[in-house]
This record gives structure tokens, sequence and C-alpha cells, in this order.
């Protein structure tokens, strides 16, 4: 015999399990453990909640410049006037954007793809956000494009790509550097990486 | 708990996924237990020990651990990394087109060593190719064969008479040429094949590296082939090999 489902998604509890099994790295486990908690929260908390999850897919947008994620259009970084507006970096994801924030080294403004090229999971040229960045570029005061996609097979192609497509507009395109990881050992890092590593080498 | 049995092979990473936050699965391709899915925990850090030499179209050298559901790589190494490719557009739509064919073609636990040879092999060729469409028609022709498709291109697939020499016209669903005494009889689709075309294709079934790309071979009659055996195999695989577009848009742009 099989076992009754404990949960159907018909009642309240099972429908917010299945909803929380949706989220990326929630099994079914995890997923009637949060449902518990959001049953035993204050109703303050969980309404807190909801709105947020409601005002996130009412409120954000893309940007209609860089594509980033955003409230208002265009975003805080398009309309920042302290930025250098002669550089855009690309990047594959939203995230990828506060991770390079962080570093305080880049001051221009940016674009998000929103993936990479990747044909064998059916993932082509044109489902990115490619031809924006194309129009953006036309006519701009663009000097430098730094493609920082990730340094993985699918981001080189889609950077290989893009240089293609950018390089015969005359604007510099430049990428991050490949390199050793601070805090890693020399020993364990894969011959790709060394060997560029080595190539870039600087002067002490 | 028991400790996890471990394995060692090697094999070439055809494609790999995100799962959950800082991991990957793999997808290896294998001399000996053919296509191999594994977990690689951390891959995707920029500090991890094994995301680098696991990346796809490569040759490594791994310790996988059994696991209940999914696998797990314990420890890779790199035995070819052909880096030529990853820093050219053509050179790496043509691998990863390759390593979509070999995912298409191999079924889950078919082992077939001829296979993943075939494949080390085209990987480093086309590290040096300087014609990577012609490369490709060589591995699809030879990629057919191991895979029990191989083009019958001697003898009509009909009557079994010998073929006289000139263009014929072949049939996908008989898997070969089709003479032209039998040619009303046939159903389906016919492609149009010429003599050169024909030709190249017989010394690429009989030929191996790197003979077979020193051939000189006209834009046209690369064109010829592609369209033989491009029709051919999304037939055989019932679709067209997603790769395949990619790699059609970057050698004509």
């Amino acid at each position: 015999m099989n076992n009754p489902e404990p949960y159907p998604s018909s009642d309240p509890v099972g429908k917010l399990v299945e909803e929380l099994h949706r989220l990326p790295g929630i099994g079914p486990k995890s997923a009637q453990r949060l449902a518990y908690h959001l049953i035993r929260m204050g109703d303050e908390h969980s309404r807190a909640l909801a709105d947020a999850i409601l005002a996130v897919k009412q409120r954000i947008i893309l940007c209609s410049a860089c594509a980033n994620i955003t409230e208002a259009d265009p975003c805080r970084l398009c309309q920042d006037s302290a930025r250098d507006r002669s550089r855009i970096c690309v990047v594959e994801e939203p995230m990828d954007v506060p991770a390079l924030e962080r570093t305080g080294a880049y001051t221009g403004l940016y674009h998000v793809l929103h993936g990479a090229i990747s044909p064998m999971n059916g993932i082509r040229p044109e489902d990115l956000k490619i031809a924006s960045l194309l129009e953006r570029l036309k006519g701009s005061e663009v000097t430098e494009v730094i493609l920082a996609t990730n340094p993985n097979l699918e981001g080189e192609a889609t950077s290989m790509y893009l240089h293609g497509l950018i390089s015969p507009l005359g604007i510099k395109v430049t990428r991050p550097a490949r390199g050793l990881p601070v805090g890693g050992d020399l020993e364990y890092a894969d011959e790709v990486t060394l060997g560029r590593a080595l190539e870039g080498r600087q002067e002490f | 708990m028991p400790r996890p049995k471990t394995y060692n092979t090697e094999g070439v990473v055809l494609k790999h996924m995100r799962l959950g936050e800082a991991d990957r699965i793999i997808t290896l391709y294998t001399p000996d237990r053919g296509k191999v899915r594994a977990v690689v925990k951390g891959a995707r850090r920029a500090k991890s020990r094994k995301g680098g030499f696991l990346q796809p179209l490569t040759h490594v050298r791994v310790s996988i651990a059994e696991g209940r559901s999914l696998d797990q790589v314990v420890e890779a190494e790199t035995v070819a990394s052909f880096r030529a490719l990853r820093e050219d557009l053509g050179l790496v739509s043509t691998g990863m087109y390759l390593a979509d064919l070999v995912d298409g073609f191999s079924a889950d636990g078919a082992v077939n060593p001829a296979e993943f040879r075939l494949l080390v092999d085209a990987l480093g060729g086309l590290e040096s190719a300087e014609r990577p469409e012609q490369l490709a028609c060589y591995f699809e022709t030879r990629m057919l064969g191991i895979a029990g498709f191989g083009p019958e291109l001697r003898q009509c697939v009909d009557c079994g008479e010998e073929l006289s020499a000139g263009d014929h016209v072949f049939s996908r669903a008989a898997g070969g040429l089709v003479c032209p005494e039998c040619r009303s009889r046939t159903d389906g689709a016919l492609i149009h094949v010429s003599m050169n075309a024909i030709k190249v294709l017989r010394f690429f079934q009989r030929t191996d590296f790197p003979q077979a790309l020193h051939l000189p071979l006209t834009d046209r009659l690369i064109q010829d082939l592609r369209r033989v055996l491009g029709n051919y195999i999304t037939y055989v695989l019932e679709r067209e090999p997603r790769s395949a577009e990619f790699m059609h848009l970057v050698s004509s742009g």
C-alpha cells in the first residue's frame, strides 16, 4: 500500500509545503520544517514576509539601460553622476554587480547579460541582453568595455563572442586578469589558471 | 556509517550544470564506464580545488565516491586541458558540438572505449585545426560508424547493387545511398550527395587522425558534407544537436 500524502496540496499546509519545495536548495523535509516554522511565527512577521515577496515581484524591474534589477528606472548606479561613464563592465548575473562593487576598485557602469551562452543547455546569444548592450554602445561616450563574465567555458565563450561584436565599434575591450586566488595554495591550482597567472605576471 | 566506495577513472567532461549554492553536476565520458554523472562540491567557488580542473572539454583523471543517489568527485587532475580550444570562439563552439554529439549518441551505462578515443583525438586535433568544420565532419562520420549508424556508401541500401561512380541520393531512414533504379520506390526524404562528397565520406570512414584532416577540401564540399551529415544526425538523434546552431552562427560570422 502506498503511504498517503501527509499534506495533500489541496489543504493550506500542503500548498505552502509545495511552494517552498520549489525554491532552490529546499528539499521536501526542509520545506515541511519551514512550513511549520511559518505556522508558528507571529502574524506580524508572516505578513511582513508575504509583503516583502509581493513587493519584490511588483516593484522590481530591469533597468532599461544596464538590465540590472532595480526599483527605479534608470537604476541607482546608472543615475549616479559620480560614476565614470566611459567604462561599462559586462557581467552575467545581477549578483555579480554587488560582488564587484564590494571591491571598491571600479567606478564605471555595468551591463547585466542575464546568463552566458551555453549551446548544450539551449542558451543562445539572442537569449541574453546583448542587443541592448550594442545599442547602448553605439554613439556613446564609452571607451572601454570590461568583459567580466565567469571564467568558465560558457563565460569565456560569451566574452569571445562579445569581443567579436564590440571591437569593430572601435571600443577597447578588456577582461579581468586570470590568476591565483588569494589564500589558495599553488599546488592545487589547475594548469589553465596557473598558466594564465604566469603569463600575466607583473614586476614586483 | 560504512565508508563510501570510491573508484578511479579518466574521462572527458562533456557538460556541467549548477547545483545548489556553489556545487556543480558534471557529465563525464569515460572509456570504462561510459557516461558518468557526479557532483563536484564547491566547484563554483573561486577557491575551489576542483572547479578549474573539471571544466567542460577537459580530459581528467578523477576519484569518484559512490553515493546513494549521486556520485561525488573526490579528487581531480588534468590529463589534457586543450587550452587552445578555450581561446578561440570557432574552436570552442566546435568542441562544444563534439561533446554534445557524444552526449547525444551515448546511452547511460553504454561503454564504448572507441568513442572515448575518438573524442580525445578530436579535441587534441581541434587545438591546431585550421578548418574546424572539416574536423567536425570527420568526427560526425566516425561517430556515426562507432555508434552503429555508419552510412552505407558503397552499395544501394535497397537492392544491394554496387553503386556506380557519380552523384547519388541518401536515404536517412535506410541510412545509406540509393541507386537510381530503387530511387523511385524509396519513401521519405532523399538528400542529394555529390560524387566528391561520397568519396570524402568513404575516405573518412577508413582513415584515422590526423591524416583525415590533411585532405584539402573546398568550402563548397564541406558545405555539402555538413548538409548530408547534419541532416542524417538530426534524423538519428530525433533532434538537431542544440550546439549545432551556435557552431554554424560562429563559423558563418
